[in-house]
């Protein structure tokens, strides 16, 4: 794959090289490096606490064989134990082999409970009407997102188990994610780490390397590459939004600090655009307290436990 | 002189349940009894758990609480810092800490600091307390009373030391975040925490004994650490990360003594000049000319205040002018 071989941008000194320094995208950045030992446990405490104070013992992951869904299986595996995890892995016909492969590998190094479901006849069964045989690549790929969400969810019930998010930060910021579908979830616990940062932990949490060095795609298209689709480099991109979120710099400190204006201004308008993402829906006021706007309770309470 | 024995009673409170945590804090302060310590030290809303929103109406606790009753009971011959969401008389919901003693509830100190910014919401659901005071203790020193946030305000540290506290008692519910690994102990919450609470120690020459909690609401986690630093600003005692536990630490109040004689900073306050000046400075800051410490007088802020209410008043017209401008 040629971009194995691109060349990582020019950064200040860092650390020696690690096994995540192969990987496409590069390693984070120096600003965006974390202690991966604090990460795991606060990971591993939040993992507990969020099923404990919902009251399952249970966690359930839909598992593609990509680096996102991989991590979030260890983190829940490290946090709970691998005999209180179901991975599902929910193939479409056109999907990567290979992606089928390296969830099984997964499962077999984690010795957790698996299912494999086909979403090829429910999917299939949907587009077959005349009246949608149109529809693009995004549509069918969303549609397929919230299939394998109605799967995952379906069998939390079942699994006695909760389902657990496996976005990441940086397609949480950009949108890249279809509502109500990859990004549906009881919690998640990586959608605070950027792209490169979930690098950074499956390299020390111990994703098989194959994985953590495949180019990142949603396989929603054969030879789909989130990289590709979207125009941008996890490890640029994952700068640029530290900078402009978490740092709070303006477009103007942005371009002064190296990048392009073009790409700080599509970066700046994907976040926006996907706003809506990334919110609960707005509920019209008219009574006296209004769920979310004046009824303000959090989510775990007592009483609020499934038992 | 006898050591003083501190447990820091690191907990990871159940949100909301007031009646577990209750419990909770009879256990520890039976365990903490029972280990010797004489002064027990539990987290920020240890009662309550942190995030409660709408909920802080439901677990308010009146200071006359036959539940705070019942906690001051188990402190024969032991001094309890505990946190508790306080309802006043008139119906004002607080964020407090109580001195409970000798089977007394001896002080109490209400939060004055809410933080509402980022990740915190605090002056939507609680009153800011006004006092910052110390108290005498059991211990034969005075303690100063403190909640979270209020340490991320000089005046806090400064005004307990001036009113003679040997030991500073911050209780916490800090939620960790930035965790980067050019951060000390990998957590940029942590890294500000201690560097505050070496210097306050060392500025005011006093103890300072952090108690935060653990545990995990909603997407934050509480990431412990809690700590005693000697009056030189030395680490005594450092609690792990995220770790539930009755920690014991062992103080020398004597360090106190020796501290404040090699380095008498606390003899050199000026608590006059910085009256003065803060005089000025409220009156600038209100936005009236002119400075009254000229005079040389030091007058309270509220006639500050009145005498530039009066003057405001005079200029309104000219005011009005410039804005229609």
């Amino acid at each position: 794959m040629t971009r194995a071989a691109r060349a990582v941008p020019a950064e200040p000194a860092r650390p020696p090289a690690t096994a995540a320094a192969r990987s496409p995208s590069g390693e984070p950045t120096e600003e965006l490096r974390i202690d991966t030992s604090v990460a795991r446990r606060i990971i591993g405490e939040f993992i507990r606490g969020q099923l404990r104070q919902a009251g399952f013992e249970r966690a359930l992951v839909g598992l593609s064989g990509g680096i996102d869904s991989s991590l979030v299986a260890y983190l829940v595996s490290e946090a709970v134990g691998p005999e209180r995890l179901l991975c599902l892995l929910m193939p479409y016909r056109t999907s990567d082999p290979a992606s089928r492969a390296d969830a099984e590998d997964v499962v077999g190094r984690l010795g957790c409970e698996s299912l494999v479901v086909d979403i090829s006849p429910m999917v299939d069964a949907y587009f077959a009407d005349p009246d949608r045989a149109q529809a693009s690549p995004v549509q069918r790929g969303n549609f397929m997102a919230r299939t394998r969400m109605a799967v995952l969810y379906d069998h939390s019930v079942w699994w006695a188990g909760l389902v657990v998010g496996t976005g990441n930060k940086t397609e949480t910021l950009i949108g890249y994610t279809t509502i109500y579908g990859d990004n549906a979830s009881a919690f998640n616990p990586i959608g605070d780490l950027y792209k490169t940062q979930v690098r950074q932990m499956a390299v020390d949490i111990g994703v098989p390397e194959r994985i953590i060095a495949k180019a990142p795609s949603a396989d929603l298209w054969p030879g789909q590459t989130d990289e590709e689709e979207g125009g941008f480099r996890y490890a640029e991109i994952d700068r640029l939004l530290y900078w402009m979120i978490d740092k709070r710099r303006t477009d103007e400190d942005l371009v002064a600090m190296g990048f392009a204006a073009e790409l700080v201004a599509r970066v700046g308008r994907m976040v926006a655009t996907s706003e809506y993402k990334r919110q609960v829906p707005p509920i019209a006021k008219i009574g006296p307290r209004t769920a979310g706007v004046d009824y303000l309770y959090p989510r775990r309470r007592p009483g609020s436990a499934r038992r | 002189m006898e050591p003083l024995r501190i447990a820091l009673a690191q907990i990871a409170p159940r949100l909301g349940d007031l009646e577990a945590n209750l419990a909770r804090h009879h256990e520890l302060l039976a365990e903490a009894r029972t280990a010797g310590a004489g002064l027990v030290v539990f987290p920020e809303l240890g009662l309550t758990g942190y995030l409660l929103q709408d909920l802080a109406a439901e677990v308010a606790m009146r200071r006359d609480d036959r539940r705070i009753a019942a906690l001051a009971a188990e402190t024969k011959g032991l001094s309890a810092v505990v946190g508790f969401v306080e309802e006043s008389p008139d119906h004002r919901i607080f964020i407090a800490a109580a001195l409970l003693e000798d089977g007394e509830l001896r002080h109490v100190h209400r939060k004055v600091f809410l933080p509402t910014y980022g990740l915190f919401d605090e002056r939507r659901f609680f009153a800011a307390g006004t006092e910052v005071r110390a108290v005498d203790s059991r211990l034969g020193v005075r303690l100063g009373l403190a909640v979270c946030e209020d340490f991320w305000h000089l005046a806090v540290p400064q005004l307990l030391a001036l009113d003679r506290a040997h030991v500073l008692v911050n209780i916490s519910s800090s939620p960790g975040r930035d965790v980067a690994a050019m951060n000390e102990v990998g957590l940029g919450t942590a890294t500000s925490w201690r560097t505050m609470m070496r210097t306050y120690a060392q500025l005011t020459t006093t103890f300072v004994v952090f108690c935060n909690r653990v545990g995990v609401e909603e997407s934050i986690t509480f990431w412990g650490g809690s700590e005693v630093i000697a009056p030189s600003g030395e680490t005594r005692f450092s609690a792990p990360l995220h770790d539930e536990g009755l920690f014991l630490v062992d103080v020398d109040l004597g360090e106190l003594r020796r501290e404040r004689i090699a380095l008498p900073l606390l003899r050199d306050e000026r608590p006059e000049t910085v009256l003065r000046q803060l005089e000025r400075i409220v009156h600038e800051r209100a936005g009236f000319p002119g400075d009254s410490s000229r005079d040389g007088r030091s007058r309270s802020a509220e006639s500050v205040c009145r005498a530039g209410a009066r003057r405001t008043a005079a200029r309104r017209p000219a005011t009005r002018t410039r804005a229609s401008r």
